[in-house]
């Protein structure tokens, strides 16, 4: 066994050039076993190139990439499936029309007999989808359902719990909860803890500081195609990662803005003024100290 | 703002997953609405043409007569459709395929080569093969849609087949098959007739529900099933968990291509002959027969069932016209009308299935 302090994968001074365009430039970072990093950022700031160079789609300009401190170069998602790295995108999950247990094992199904009579185990096929999904607490009454009807966070889990499954050792998971209402996310959210409870190095990417912090042991903040900064859970809190994905003076006319349209909405009042809050807090000298310096870890 | 979400949210009971009724999952199967349209036609021509002798062997035998040839070609076009590809050429491929048995077989100084029924068959067949897998690797390495495709390749096919007969014969036709050596052999497997209570009925039904049971068989309990469903389904989804998306649809060109050389050879055994024309609009019929089955046209839905179904209707509205008396003028009306009125129906049922 390998010991916990052992990052799986890491990424020294990555680079990703899309000709003139440096879409991601010297990203170092280091993801362990049965952690959660997660990598923050507003749009454009390299998430998308990122994942996609870690999960294989892309291959690096520059820098390397290790799985198991050795270097590897990933030619497909394939090579990135082989070694462990599993990625589960937004959309690209599963097929609608089909059942849970057919997409559950899609590409990879188990069979039984020979020859001829080789044919798909659809029993066991059934019955490991209900007993993993059970493990990952989705309870599904009817293997047999469209995965079209399952609601978005369930689609979502179901695709962890598949990749899970499969030994995928690395989990990346691109903006799982983007498209998800507050408790569809807590769902997927506690799917990303089970995961990670069963030893599986998750990297989480989103622009959703407060979907992060809960279940996050390691922040790395990316903006413009940089590291912008690379913390523990314990050297900052949700306000900090919020100031450094927004900035501070954002936040202000943000909550400026906002003002303006609550005047008559005491509810609405009431989350600005908590908003002003935050940012005020967040204004002080030593959160923007912390923002500032550069990738800790190197 | 303080959004924390520290605690996991509750079990996901109240999500929307609804229990739903052995009804509605009966109803969401993709042969239902073919079942309810062949039940309805069916009970059409027994009250229209009940004076005719629509309820009764003969009439029977024919309907499944008729029925056999495109079934067999629509199971084959319902397994490309689910993984989401069309083939407007077997038409094409089956006047080809037909065609070069008869060239084959025909005597040197007629213009053919001279060769046993058995090697005609074969060469034919890999020939039919050759065409099913030029449709496929168009289609996967241009990426334009495969009705583009095939729509091209129906018209170069048909085209070879009536240019190279005349070249090499002189003429659009060639029979006097039953002449040729291992004739015999093949009429036995291929052309037989059956008699059953009164009516002949060709062993072609026999070897139509072979095909729709393998089929079927391939698409539920196989993990090629599981891919053509996936391939169809999303293609991209499909080929990010692992599934070989050019191979499946490039095998299901070849079995379509497949479908129409067998549909050819059972043809021109049984009318011991062939003509450059043989074959033509049936693209249309079988891809007809695959929809009323429960096909959608955007794949990932349906089944072979369903689709021998549809071609079991198709063939019931031509023998119930033709045995009304209608004037055979009218005929593309009534079948195209009664066939769209089928889709409609079918796809009512779905949608209500789907609702309930």
């Amino acid at each position: 066994m390998r010991s916990l302090d052992e990052p799986l994968i890491e990424t020294r001074k990555l680079s990703k050039y899309f000709g003139s365009v440096i879409a991601i430039k010297d990203i170092s970072m280091f993801v362990h076993p049965g952690t959660v990093t997660c990598l923050l950022g507003d749009n454009g700031a390299g998430k998308s190139t990122l994942i996609k160079t870690l999960s294989g789609v892309y291959e690096p300009s520059e820098g390397e990439y290790l799985c198991d401190g050795e270097e590897m170069h990933l030619k497909s998602p394939r090579d990135a499936l082989a070694r462990g790295i599993a990625t589960v995108y937004q959309d690209l999950a599963m097929i609608p029309l089909l059942s849970i247990w057919r997409n559950f094992f899609l590409g990879s199904e188990p069979t039984k007999g020979w020859g001829p009579w080789r044919r798909f185990d659809v029993k066991r096929a059934k019955e490991i989808t209900r007993e993993e999904l059970g493990k990952m607490g989705i309870d599904i009454r009817d293997p047999e359902q469209a995965v079209g009807t399952l609601s978005g966070g369930e689609r979502q889990s179901l695709a962890i719990a598949r990749a899970v499954y499969f030994g995928a050792r690395v989990l990346i998971l691109d903006e799982p909860t983007a498209a998800l209402g507050v408790k569809q996310a807590g769902v997927v959210l506690r799917y990303i803890v089970k995961a990670k409870q069963r030893g599986v190095a998750v990297v989480f990417i989103t622009h959703n500081p407060h979907h992060a912090y809960p279940v996050g042991d390691h922040f790395v903040i990316l903006r413009r195609g940089h590291v912008f900064g690379d913390f523990a859970k314990d050297e900052v809190s949700l306000e900090q990662l919020v100031q450094m994905m927004a900035g501070g003076a954002e936040l202000d006319t943000l909550t400026h803005e906002l003002e303006r349209v609550a005047a008559d909405d005491p509810e609405l009042r009431k989350a600005v003024e908590e908003l002003a809050q935050e940012a005020k807090s967040v204004a002080t000298p030593e959160a923007a100290n912390g923002g500032g310096e550069a990738s800790p870890e190197d | 703002m303080a959004t924390t979400v520290t605690e996991p949210t509750a079990a996901p009971e109240d999500e929307r997953v609804r229990r739903v009724g052995v009804l509605s999952k009966v109803l969401g199967r993709p042969e239902l609405g073919a079942i309810a349209g062949f039940i309805v036609v069916w009970v059409f021509f027994a009250i229209v043409a009940g004076q005719n002798n629509f309820v009764g062997m003969a009439t029977t035998a024919s309907i499944l007569n008729r029925a056999a040839p495109l079934g067999i070609l629509a199971v084959a076009v319902a397994l490309l459709m689910i993984a989401g590809e069309f083939d407007l050429s077997i038409g094409s491929i089956l006047g080809f395929s037909g065609m070069a048995i008869m060239i084959g077989v025909t005597p040197v100084d007629a213009g053919g080569f001279g060769w046993s029924l058995m090697l005609a068959v074969l060469v034919a067949l890999v020939l039919a093969l050759v065409t099913g897998f030029v449709n496929g690797w168009l289609v996967v390495t241009t990426k334009l849609p495969s009705f583009i495709i095939t729509l091209g390749t129906l018209f170069v096919f048909r085209g070879l087949t009536i240019a190279v007969t005349r070249l090499r014969t002189n003429r659009t036709q060639l029979g006097n098959l039953d002449e040729v050596p291992g004739f015999h052999l093949f009429e036995t497997w291929f052309g037989k007739q059956f008699e059953f209570i009164g009516a002949r009925f060709s062993i072609s039904i026999l070897w139509w529900v072979v095909f729709t049971a393998i089929a079927t068989w391939i698409l539920v309990r196989t993990r090629s099933g599981n891919w053509i469903f996936g391939t169809g389904g999303a293609p991209d989804a499909a080929r990010a968990v692992g599934v070989p998306v050019r191979r499946v649809k490039i095998a299901l060109f070849l079995t379509t291509a497949f479908a129409a050389f067998f549909v050819a050879m059972s043809q021109a055994i049984e009318f011991t002959g062939a003509d450059t024309l043989r074959g033509t609009r049936k693209e249309f019929e079988a891809i007809i027969a695959a929809v009323v089955g429960g096909c959608l046209l955007t794949g990932g839905y349906g089944s072979a069932i369903g689709a021998a179904l549809g071609a079991l209707i198709f063939a019931m509205v031509q023998q119930g016209i033709v045995i009304t008396g209608i004037d055979g003028d009218w005929y593309q009306v009534f079948i195209g009308a009664v066939l769209l009125a089928a889709v409609i129906f079918n796809n009512f049922v779905r949608r209500k299935a789907a609702s309930l």
